[in-house]
């Protein structure tokens, strides 16, 4: 079953007791959050095999990607620019500001991109999952799910999954391009910058592994958000006020876990 | 076919289910009836586990559905159609849509034979004229109505009903009523149903039960059960202007 069962335990005698169950029912959230998206992602290629499936597919392609759209592009831009102005300010003391497009396209590939596409679909696309999800299992409907042997990871999760899965590389390409651009007009009216040069110093540093580093970080994110939105949701309890605790817990771990995760991964791929 | 073996159930720091042991037979309709809050719903959950007692067990047949996993618990949830209190049905598609889930993706019936089927289901709850509309787009007793279509529309062999009758009409409420001892009487359906109004139960049940305090206090058929001298009964029966001689019609 799907749907949390309240675990319901007599009040703990001392508090070692009520930590060591807290830790207990964390690592088991933590499994039970782990296998479905393990499913979710082993189901993925099922997806393909008839017309409403491809259809649901389609809409939760349309819902992650182009909802998300403007909002990404703004959020890029700014990145960029923001990071174009400051860099930029210090460079200019050494005379250096030549060197912008560089430092906004490695900060943009390796870390902002991702960063900020993660950040942007944890707030809007998971958080939204999380609610229609925690507000379905409320209103009984996973549980009829359930009961007509449909399973809800893969009629619910898995769409969810492929779409955040397809769409995280591509807005987190789309946020650095944006970026670049971004940091190219701080150049070219704040810091005259020329945009030639501004490309090609940008261009030069632009290496291949860094781009995919920063692709496998989104598609992390993006598997992370999408398994702890829903994860919240299927277990939401206590009715509209437990849709909003399912919502908000469903940013802040995704928010969390896309910082703690980015750190590792860029550890990961970066010895000093 | 279906027993509960001494089944307890601890939900939010106290006993909701205690104890309790009953046996509902093939083909009968079996009514609970109880106080608000007092696990009639959560009797109907543990049928098909949506949950799992505490302790003791539910057997379907010769099923042990409280412990049953995977394939085996699908099978059995197979025989079943659950009418949710509050209709459960998907937001996002259409009524004739979510009545057609359960066909479309548990079944191989062709797409025509699927709209038959969903144009007679909703037929029957005199919903004909609705199965365009969104759920949001039609009202609460009408949401019930179209759960109820899409619990039915498989055929199972059991149907469990969680207050079908709840906030309709009397005039639906009673077509409700004699749809459910309808499809009880032509199909054979095993029918458990949760309800308030026992001025419908009396004239369709088989036998009644009555919950208060985690167990049945009364199972009985309905003659019996109008003239029973258990003071939680008598309240309920006073409560609803019914006498120890029952209804006419009965
Ligand atoms: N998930 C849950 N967590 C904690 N307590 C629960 C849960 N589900 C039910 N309960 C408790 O169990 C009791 C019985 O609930 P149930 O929904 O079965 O009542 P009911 O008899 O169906 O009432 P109604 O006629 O109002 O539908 C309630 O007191 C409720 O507080
Ligand atoms: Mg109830």
């Amino acid at each position: 079953m799907i749907t949390r069962e309240p675990t319901y335990s007599d009040a703990a005698g001392n508090a070692w007791v009520g930590v060591w169950r807290a830790a207990v029912l964390e690592l088991g959230s933590i499994g039970r959050a782990g296998s479905m998206t393990a499913q979710s992602l082993v189901m993925l290629p099922l997806l393909l095999a008839t017309r409403r499936s491809r259809r649901e597919l389609a809409r939760q392609l349309y819902i992650t990607g182009i909802k998300s759209l403007a909002l990404i592009t703004i959020v890029g831009m700014f990145t960029g620019m923001i990071l174009g102005l400051q860099v930029g300010l210090e460079l200019r003391r050494y005379n250096q500001e030549l060197y912008i497009g560089s430092a906004v396209m490695v900060s943009l590939l390796r870390e902002m991109g991702p960063f900020m596409t993660g950040i942007i679909l944890a707030a809007c696309v998971g958080s939204s999952m999380a609610a229609q999800i925690g507000t379905m299992t409320v209103n009984d409907e996973i549980a009829a799910l359930e009961i007509m042997s449909i399973s809800p990871v893969r009629f619910l999760m898995a769409p969810r999954m492929a779409a955040m899965v397809l769409m995280t590389p591509i807005l987190s390409f789309y946020t650095c391009v944006l970026g670049v651009i971004g940091g190219g007009i701080v150049g070219l009216t704040q810091l005259n910058v020329p945009w030639a040069q501004y490309i090609n110093m940008a261009m030069d540093v632009a290496h291949l592994r860094d781009l995919y580093v920063g692709l496998f970080k989104a598609l992390v994110f993006g598997i992370v958000v999408t398994s702890v939105s829903c994860y919240e949701g299927f277990t939401t309890t206590q009715g509209a006020v437990g849709v909003g605790q399912a919502t908000r817990r469903s940013v802040i771990v995704s928010i969390l876990l896309i910082l703690v995760l980015g750190y590792i991964i860029t550890r990961l791929f970066y010895d000093l | 076919m279906i027993r509960f073996k001494q089944v307890t159930k601890r939900l939010g720091g106290r006993n909701v289910l205690d104890d309790l042991s009953f046996e509902i037979k093939k083909g009968e309709i079996f009514i609970i009836v109880g106080p608000s809050g007092t696990g009639k719903s959560v009797t109907l959950k543990h049928m098909v586990r949506l949950l799992t007692p505490t302790s003791g067990s539910v057997w379907i047949d010769d099923t042990e559905i409280s412990a049953a996993n995977g394939g085996e618990l699908d099978r059995v949830r197979e025989r079943f159609g659950y009418l949710f209190q509050g209709g459960a049905l998907l937001g996002w598609i259409s009524v004739a849509d979510n009545i057609a889930l359960p066909l479309r993706e548990k079944t191989k019936v062709s797409e025509e034979e699927i709209a038959q089927r969903v144009a007679d289901a909703l037929r029957m709850v005199g919903l004909e004229n609705d199965g365009d509309k969104f759920p949001s787009e039609i009202s609460g007793g009408m949401q019930k109505r179209a759960g109820l279509a899409r619990a039915i529309v498989r055929r199972p062999e059991i149907v469990l009903y969680d207050e079908p009758t709840s906030g309709l009409d009397p005039v639906t409420a009673r077509t409700i009523d004699r749809l459910i001892k309808r499809l009880n009487e032509e199909l054979g359906i095993t029918s458990v149903v949760v309800t308030h109004d026992l001025q419908g139960a009396l004239l369709s049940a088989d036998r009644i039960a009555m919950l208060n305090g985690g167990r049945f206090v009364e199972v009985s058929e309905p003659k019996t059960f109008v003239a029973s001298d258990q003071p939680e009964v008598r309240g309920f029966l006073d409560a609803q202007f019914i006498s120890k001689k029952g209804l006419a019609g009965m």
